[in-house]
């Protein structure tokens, strides 16, 4: 399963100038791979002999993440090291693909459906193109028998759709897959003790034409400032409120 | 010139609205001819509209596949055929759900550089801007390689009228596709509405709401508004409304002309995703609650009177 380390839900990014910012802030693991992980648990749990292997591409700091994923259940991590802390989409793929196949052949690749960091939303897909393997993300719901795993992913609306996919095939958690544990101490202790397979970025050779897309730089984006305060009585400020929204043709 | 394909989107025959200001974007290029996608194979009911709005060229897209709505490696290996085909230097759509998938599929198929979500286009330039961090910042991108494949928020470009020519034209793929992943069937939750992804205007309860009943206060007066429902976190996992409704850092994104927040108290998570609004009103009874520190217009009331308040008010006129 893919992970990866990113800054806290409620951390304040700070760009210091071009692409750096501030990373001075609490980092986790990306939340919808937290959902990956548990379905990789919960599969092992009907699996006796299953292995689930953590992957990540990231800096040193991001070895973190891997052991909190070796921590929760995991039972052996590979990290790819960079050196920057973005890295292009295509690139993140390729060397996802290289350091997995490099390790052997997976059943099942399970990850989040984004990241929070960088959103760039594609990494399940290139590593589909990567591996011949059919992708789903955004799912709600996940079945597996008999070489066919059958999942519900959310479309707009309250709708799902039911997909078949045969296997090995790569699924794009979200929540509502199912409900992560925590991590005990114990659990930490023990994870302490787990393989995190090192690779480096020239072990895994070079593509050319990449970057194919460039971070030029960060800005922050300022709150709003404090609203306008209507008053009166609930009846008097939804006038007011009505009034303004259509006098600057919000409405 | 450069060619700018545009994935058209539609719904029950019709184009749908967030697709209308993606032809908007693909005009900004004054040098560019516009080629409207289509994978619906009956353009007629559509191509009014797109000529309306900037289409040169009207691309339906046929395939011998009965089915393939029910094939997404199908519908992306059509439309990447498509953009091959018409040698287009850029393929735009809506990065609603739908459009964000069938573009990531074509952008891995081609190996080209994607980037989804895009808030800011400069087509001449190839540089684009999004968010990063869950909207704290945002990142100023620089695509390389064509085709450059880019998805653009719903509502992030107002759509404009600027009428062409569109001239239709057939394009048959021959396949086969693979079919080793398919769409069995739907089902649908109980939430109904519109999907706050796309909607123009969201009305969104938190924690306050107090239960899934009380939810029906912000329906009627989105019904009024011709709004969506949206849903906290908290709300969400308080059981008062499906994950589909959730606005914020783990559920959507959205970015309408007017978000207006009952009893949300404005964690910066929610506000991850829906900042980008274009007015925000906040409707919280706690004077000191963060909402009112960044919106637009702050209500200090209880909702349970303001908001059947304002829907009496719509429902005046």
């Amino acid at each position: 399963m893919c992970l990866k380390h990113v800054p806290d839900t409620a951390a304040n990014i700070r760009p210091l100038g071009g692409t750096a910012f501030d990373e001075s802030v609490k980092f986790i693991m990306n939340p919808y791979d937290e959902y990956a992980l548990e379905q990789a648990l919960l599969i092992r749990e009907g699996c006796p002999g299953a292995e689930i292997i953590a992957v990540t591409v990231g800096r040193e700091a991001a070895a973190s993440t891997l052991r909190t994923a070796l921590a929760l259940g995991a039972d052996r991590a590979i990290h790819v090291r960079t050196e920057a802390y973005f890295t292009d989409p295509i690139e993140t793929g390729r060397l996802l693909h290289q350091a997995i196949s490099r390790d052997g052949s997976p059943d099942l690749i399970l990850t989040g459906r984004q990241s929070i960091d960088t959103e760039t939303m594609q990494t399940p897909y290139r590593l589909g193109v990567f591996f011949d393997m059919p992708v789903v993300i955004n799912v709600v719901a996940f079945s597996m028998a008999d070489g066919l795993v059958t999942v519900e992913r959310e479309i707009e609306g309250d709708i799902r759709e039911v997909i078949e996919m045969a296997m090995p095939c790569i699924v794009g958690a979200t929540k509502e897959l199912n409900q992560p544990r925590s991590a005990t101490l114990p659990d930490m202790m023990k994870a302490k003790k787990k393989e995190i397979r090192v690779m480096t970025r020239a072990d895994l050779g070079a593509a050319p034409g990449l970057p194919a897309v460039e971070l030029l730089g960060l800005q922050a984006v300022p709150d709003r400032g404090q609203g306008r305060m209507l008053e009166g009585s609930p009846d008097a400020m939804a006038q007011e409120l009505l009034h303004i929204l259509r006098a600057d043709h919000t409405l | 010139m450069a060619k700018i394909g545009v994935l058209i989107e539609t719904r029950e025959g019709q184009v749908k609205k967030t697709t209308l200001g993606i032809l908007t974007a693909a005009r900004q290029d004054p040098a560019g001819e516009v080629y409207a996608l289509l994978l619906d194979p009956h353009p007629e009911a559509c191509s009014e509209t797109l000529k309306q709005y900037g289409a040169d060229r009207i691309v339906a897209i046929r395939t011998k596949e009965q089915n393939i709505s029910s094939f997404p490696e199908g519908q992306a290996a059509a439309l990447a055929s498509a953009c091959d085909h018409f040698q287009l230097d850029v393929l735009l759509g809506s990065s609603g759900l739908a459009g964000r998938d069938l573009l990531a599929r074509v952008a891995s198929l081609k190996g080209a550089p994607l980037v989804l979500d895009c808030l800011q286009v400069d087509l001449v330039k190839g540089v684009v801007r999004k968010s990063h961090f869950s909207g704290r910042t945002t990142a100023e991108l620089k695509l390389s390689a064509r085709p450059w494949i880019l998805g653009i928020r719903p509502n992030a470009v107002p759509e404009r009228v600027d009428p062409r020519l569109g001239e239709i034209i057939e394009y048959k793929v021959a396949g086969p596709f693979p079919k080793r992943m398919a769409i069995r069937g739907i089902r649908k939750g109980d939430a109904g509405g519109p999907d706050v992804s796309e909607a123009e205007i969201v009305i969104s309860g938190g924690r306050a709401m107090g239960s899934a009943e009380n939810f029906q206060i912000l329906r009627e007066c989105a019904s009024r508004l011709g709004a969506a429902v949206g849903a906290t976190r908290a709300a969400v996992d308080a059981g008062y409304a499906p994950h589909s409704m959730q606005v914020g850092q783990t559920g959507k994104t959205v970015s309408p002309r007017l978000y207006i927040a009952c009893g949300i108290s404005g964690s910066v998570q929610h506000f991850a995703g829906m900042k980008t609004s274009k007015v925000i009103v906040g409707i919280n009874k706690d004077k000191d609650a963060p909402i009112f520190q960044k919106c637009d217009y702050g209500l200090l009331g209880d909702l349970f009177e303001i908001v059947p308040a304002l829907t009496k008010a719509l429902s005046k006129e």
